[in-house]
């Protein structure tokens, strides 16, 4: 069951061009179905600069190869268009709602250099995205027509295309995965016994979700909303409060220390300082369970040390001060102790697993079941570049590895020698896909999969995982 | 209302015949008995034990007024004080002359304030000054002094369960010096002083036996002091004050339980439980001195719950004066003519009854709202097992809010008693296992108390009926659920699988599966065979339970034929037999097994796979790559020869 494919990786400095983004739009070809018309289609375009004519002419030309590839495909049209320029994607959001993204191809001055697979995936998340914060397109139609769509969709994607990082996407944003904290039982009861008494003392709470340290430890959401949750919170929410945070920790602490209720709890979204009497209780709304019952929710995000809750209420509710107050007396006190025992049992059990122990092993881990995803590559994710420890071309074997996990449904293992001496292993077994990097000169194949097999005897002998 | 009253008196009294000019009634403590005897016991003595076994009747010669009777334990030698200076006793063992016999005192001048029975054979002569221990030697019809003390006696006071005997000494009798007796041995304790609330000038006798009872509360010794209100200390009410004995050391002040009101109180001890009879306001209070108050370092301790008459009580008439169809009357409670007796004792000598009285736990459900006290309250009594959980079941269903706190400080008080039973069974077990040689001190099996409610208690009688009501919100059962999971783990107790199955069910029940999946992430629900077996029946609903399942297998390392038996029923043939070969098992497995699969997959090629695999292995094992007769596979390698060949069959390699 094993392939060896050599490919090549050159590590050669010369000019390159990252991938980046040349333009992005969403039309519906059923709102302007007649001649001279055709800018009514148009809900969305950036770069917004771009002149009229153009815009019509470029929605006209991807209207026109989807209707094109529908004649051989009826179910299945085209996904996208490869040039030697650039690659543009179409996605069928929802019924007649298109989407289009035009990427401009990386390229070497030196021919014979593939494009970068991870984009493809991109997309659909993004959707998504925008479902959790504007509820689905046919809705807002629905809702305040064509105009109101318009305006939903500038003030998201306006804000969303700038989050976007195209030239340092990998593996990890293909995966879209959650990282889970990890924790030890009776720590994790003891933080369900907390939301579940805070769900009660406060009724109008729907669902909670707990993180720590921007990893995921409980949710009460489904497994859907919670990884486009997960994302926005640690790409977007996270990332803006984290430099007041570090800044603050030196200065003196709120001014409510007074009554001994010293706490460390925050709202990261709505009220920044509940003392202030202009404050305003404004929360972000999200959409949930889109598939069936289209849940509109208010989502409060509050923080104690590293210690992060979500809380969602119903949307048609106004939340008041006298229930932020309450919440913050509440919640508060209860989830900086729990984020100190949470730091003290972490550092507890690292100290029982032994020291840190050099990671030997570079992998990246993912379940398709869970989304739970781990890597050692990755130093730090932040908003705007994710720092890994390995070089791009490395980055890009994985990525065309699972591509072609994704093409087979069986278990398969494929193990690459790149050119500067490292070996890149991809696992796939059940729903889990495991990638590790190894760097040892002289290796032959035997060692290495004797090397892989000792790494998930040791890092995965927890889990089912076939070798 | 009868369901608010919490004290009873017992169902079945003992009954006597009623004091009169003819017939004089006496109590004795240390067996329980009531001795009516009708004209100085020429007529008659009966007496009346708890039981049938314990009770006698016999006639004795009228020699003058008796001022105490009472058997020897068991009752094998009855002594009779008829006056000051001697005691007269009779055998009451089988074959020995059923004679009496008297001995004085043998102090000058002392004069007897009365005697206790120690043992079967065992007495001691209390005077004015001083005490006498003896060992009745009743073939020889004589007494043997053992030793004495001389010491000024104002009053005394026995207790029969710990054989203490306590001397009011000095001129006030606030001087309390215990003796204790122990098969022929007497020793004396240190004495200790009951504070009076105001010292009277001249001094005279001020501490009388009235307010003095001795009771053992959560087996340790204690005298209660009845401390009246007195208008000089300001104090707002009466008091019981409780000084602990213990067997060595000093004797310390340790309790005080606040009265609240004047009057006439009596004693009683029920189930570790003091209770104050207040007869002006027939009431009565009881006191849990393990029931920690807030306050002070001395504990100063309330009533547990607000004062409440004993239950109403009929007596039904009988005798010939009464006639059949007569219906019972009212017994009049709190009566002057009641008499009090340690520990849970009342006597109406005019009415002839002797009643035990009782505590019933049912009606403290209402009384006590705050359901942590309460759930302390419960777990020291005696029969408090179905209490308890009807109190769990309750709490369950009320709804009120800031519900779940409340759970949980229930959950855990529960458990603290069960972790503790449960260390003190292994403790037991751990002694008895390191031989008996070895433990100096002897273990004794540790009792389980109705206290100890442990996890099949809850599973059956409250969380199953919880789960199943109606109208209960699942997010509140399911958060119920695991909060009884987390104080077992706080307590680290081992959760039993049916609990698993229950939170499994539920949330099965409710399509909660990705909470049911996090709690696997997390190791919530233990590992075992059983539950891994239930995730994979989940499968076609949740798909991926079956991972859950695989990796739960996997962590047991003890169900390598379930993993293999889950691969092969995917049809993941070649999976199972990587993986046996992984866990070096595959040199055991049954090749039909493996090669039913693969042919069931209709893949020629895997098939060729496996079959060759198993031909390596014949070979391996025995030199041989043909099959064994008892392995069953002649309809495989006919198909084997059918599809590939005879050729392709691996050939014996010839030298």
């Amino acid at each position: 069951m094993l392939m060896i494919s050599p490919r090549m990786a050159s590590g050669m400095q010369e000019k390159q061009y990252t991938p980046s983004l040349l333009s992005f739009f969403i039309y519906n070809p059923k709102f302007g179905p007649r001649e001279g018309e055709e800018e009514k289609k148009i809900l969305f375009y950036h770069p917004i600069e771009i002149e009229k004519n153009e815009k019509i002419r470029n929605v006209g030309l991807c209207e026109a190869i989807v209707q094109f590839t529908r004649t051989f495909s009826p179910t299945n049209p085209a996904k996208s268009l490869h040039t030697q320029k650039n690659r543009q994607f179409f996605h069928e959001a929802e019924e007649n709602y298109w989407m289009v993204m035009v990427v401009r191809n990386p390229m070497v001055e030196k021919p014979n250099k593939d494009g970068k697979p991870p984009t493809v995936e991109y997309q659909e998340e993004e959707i998504i995205v925008s479902n959790l914060f504007n509820g689905t397109f046919s809705r807002a139609f629905e809702a305040g027509g064509v105009e109101l769509l318009t305006q939903k969709l500038e003030k998201f994607f306006y804000r969303y295309l700038q989050t976007l990082h195209l030239q340092s996407c990998d593996l990890l944003d293909v995966f879209g995965g959650i990282s889970f904290f990890p924790l030890d039982k009776m720590t994790y009861l003891k933080i369900q016994s907390f939301v579940n008494r805070v769900e009660e003392s406060l009724s109008l709470v729907k669902y909670t979700a707990f993180l720590y340290n921007d990893q995921l430890i409980w949710s009460g959401l489904e497994q859907d909303d919670m990884r486009i949750l997960y994302k926005y919170l640690t790409t977007s929410l996270f990332p803006r409060h984290s430099e007041p945070e570090l800044a603050g920790r030196d200065s003196p602490l709120r001014p409510e220390v007074a009554g001994n209720l010293l706490h460390y709890g925050r709202f990261l979204t709505g009220p920044a300082n509940l003392k202030d009497p202009d404050a305003k209780f404004r929360f972000p709304r999200i959409f949930v369970n889109t598939e069936d019952s289209y849940e509109e929710l208010h989502l409060i995000v509050y923080k104690a040390m590293t210690a992060a809750v979500c809380f969602m209420v119903n949307a048609a509710v106004d939340l008041n001060r006298e229930f932020c107050e309450q919440l913050d007396s509440l919640v508060g006190p209860q989830l900086t102790l729990l984020a100190s025992d949470i730091c003290e049992q972490f550092n507890i059990n690292r100290r029982i697993s032994g020291p840190e122990k050099e990671p030997q092993f570079k992998f990246i881990y993912f379940n398709h079941m869970n989304l739970a995803e781990k890597s050692t590559i990755h130093m730090r994710k932040t908003a705007s570049v994710s720092l890994t420890s390995v070089h791009p071309d490395l980055m890009k074997i994985l990525g065309d590895i699972n591509c072609d996990f994704a093409r087979v449904n069986e278990d398969e293992e494929i193990i690459v020698k790149a050119m500067t001496d490292y070996w890149v292993v991809g696992k796939k077994s059940d729903q889990r896909e495991l990638y590790v990097i190894l760097n040892q000169k002289n290796a032959n194949l035997i060692e290495v999969n004797e090397e892989v097999k000792r790494l998930c005897a040791t890092q995965f002998n927890n889990i089912f995982f076939l070798d | 209302m009868s369901d608010e009253f919490y004290l009873e008196l017992s169902e079945n009294p003992v009954q006597f015949e009623n004091a009169s000019s003819v017939n004089n009634v006496f109590f004795d403590e240390a067996n329980k008995q009531v001795f009516a005897v009708r004209s100085g016991g020429a007529t008659g003595v009966v007496v009346k034990g708890p039981d049938d076994k314990s009770s006698v009747a016999f006639r004795m010669d009228d020699k003058g007024e008796v001022k105490c009777i009472k058997f020897s334990l068991g009752n094998k030698i009855l002594a009779v004080q008829r006056t000051t200076k001697s005691v007269d006793f009779i055998n009451f063992i089988p074959d020995y002359p059923h004679l009496e016999f008297s001995h004085e005192c043998k102090t000058k001048n002392a004069s007897i304030l009365g005697f206790c029975w120690t043992s079967w054979n065992e007495v001691v002569f209390v005077t004015d000054q001083g005490i006498e221990f003896y060992q009745v030697l009743p073939d020889k019809r004589t007494l043997k002094l053992l030793k004495s003390q001389s010491i000024n006696v104002n009053w005394y006071m026995y207790c029969p369960e710990t054989a203490v005997l306590l001397l009011s000494t000095t001129v006030q009798g606030n001087v309390l010096q215990p003796f204790a007796f122990k098969s022929a041995t007497m020793s004396k304790m240190s004495k200790f002083e009951i504070e009076l609330p105001a010292v009277p000038k001249p001094a005279k006798l001020s501490l009388s036996e009235r307010d003095i009872a001795v009771a053992t509360i959560y087996d340790q010794l204690y005298v209660m002091y009845l401390k009246h209100h007195s208008r000089a200390t300001n104090s707002p009410g009466a008091e019981v004050v409780l000084y602990h004995l213990p067997r060595e050391g000093t004797c310390r002040k340790t309790h005080v339980l606040k009265l609240n009101t004047t009057g006439k109180f009596a004693l009683n001890v029920v189930d570790n439980l003091v209770v104050v009879h207040h007869q002006s306001s027939q009431s009565s209070l009881i006191y849990d001195i393990k029931l920690r108050e807030l306050d002070g370092a001395l504990n100063v301790h309330q009533p547990v719950l607000p004062a409440q008459s004993i239950n109403p009580y009929k007596i039904h008439l009988t005798g010939p004066a009464a006639a059949p169809s007569q219906a019972p009357v009212p017994c009049e409670l709190y009566s002057s003519s009641w008499s009090v007796f340690q520990p849970d004792i009342i006597i109406s000598a005019s009415e002839g009854y002797l009643w035990y009285l009782q505590v019933k736990l049912q009606p403290t459900l209402k009384l006590l709202r705050d359901k942590g006290k309460l759930m302390d309250f419960l777990l020291r009594r005696r029969d408090c097992k179905m209490v308890i959980l009807s109190v769990c079941s309750q709490m369950l269903t009320e709804g009120d809010k800031g519900n779940l706190s409340v759970v949980a400080t229930v959950f855990d008080k529960l458990n603290q008693v069960y972790k503790e039973y449960l260390d003190a069974e292994q403790a037991y077990t751990a002694a008895m296992e390191s031989g008996p040689s070895r433990s100096s001190t002897s273990y004794k099996r540790p009792v389980r108390t109705q206290a100890v409610i442990d996890q099949s208690d809850m599973y059956t009688h409250v969380l199953s009926d919880f789960t199943e009501k109606k109208g209960v919100k699942h997010k509140f059962i399911i958060a119920v659920l695991m909060e009884y999971i987390r104080s077992l783990n706080q307590f680290q107790i081992p959760v039993q699988h049916y609990l698993y199955e229950l939170v499994i069910k539920t949330l099965v029940q409710h399509n909660l599966f990705y909470m049911l999946h996090q709690f696997l992430q997390y190791h919530v629900l233990s590992d075992s065979k059983p539950l891994a077996c239930l995730l994979l029946s989940l499968e076609s609903t949740y798909p991926p339970a079956h991972q859950l399942s695989l990796d739960m297998l996997k962590r047991l390392s003890t169900a390598n034929d379930e993993i293999v038996e889950v691969l092969l029923s995917k049809q993941q043939v070649l999976g199972a037999l990587r993986f046996i070969r992984s866990v070096g098992a595959h040199d055991n497995i049954s090749a039909r097994k493996f090669l039913d699969a693969a042919r069931q997959t209709n893949d020629t090629m895997l098939f060729y796979t496996i079959f060759r695999f198993f031909e390596q292995r014949n070979m391996r094992l025995r030199g041989n790559p043909g099959f064994n007769q008892g392995e069953h596979c002649e309809e495989h390698v006919a198909y084997f020869k059918q599809v590939f060949g005879e050729n392709a069959l691996m050939k014996l390699a010839t030298a």
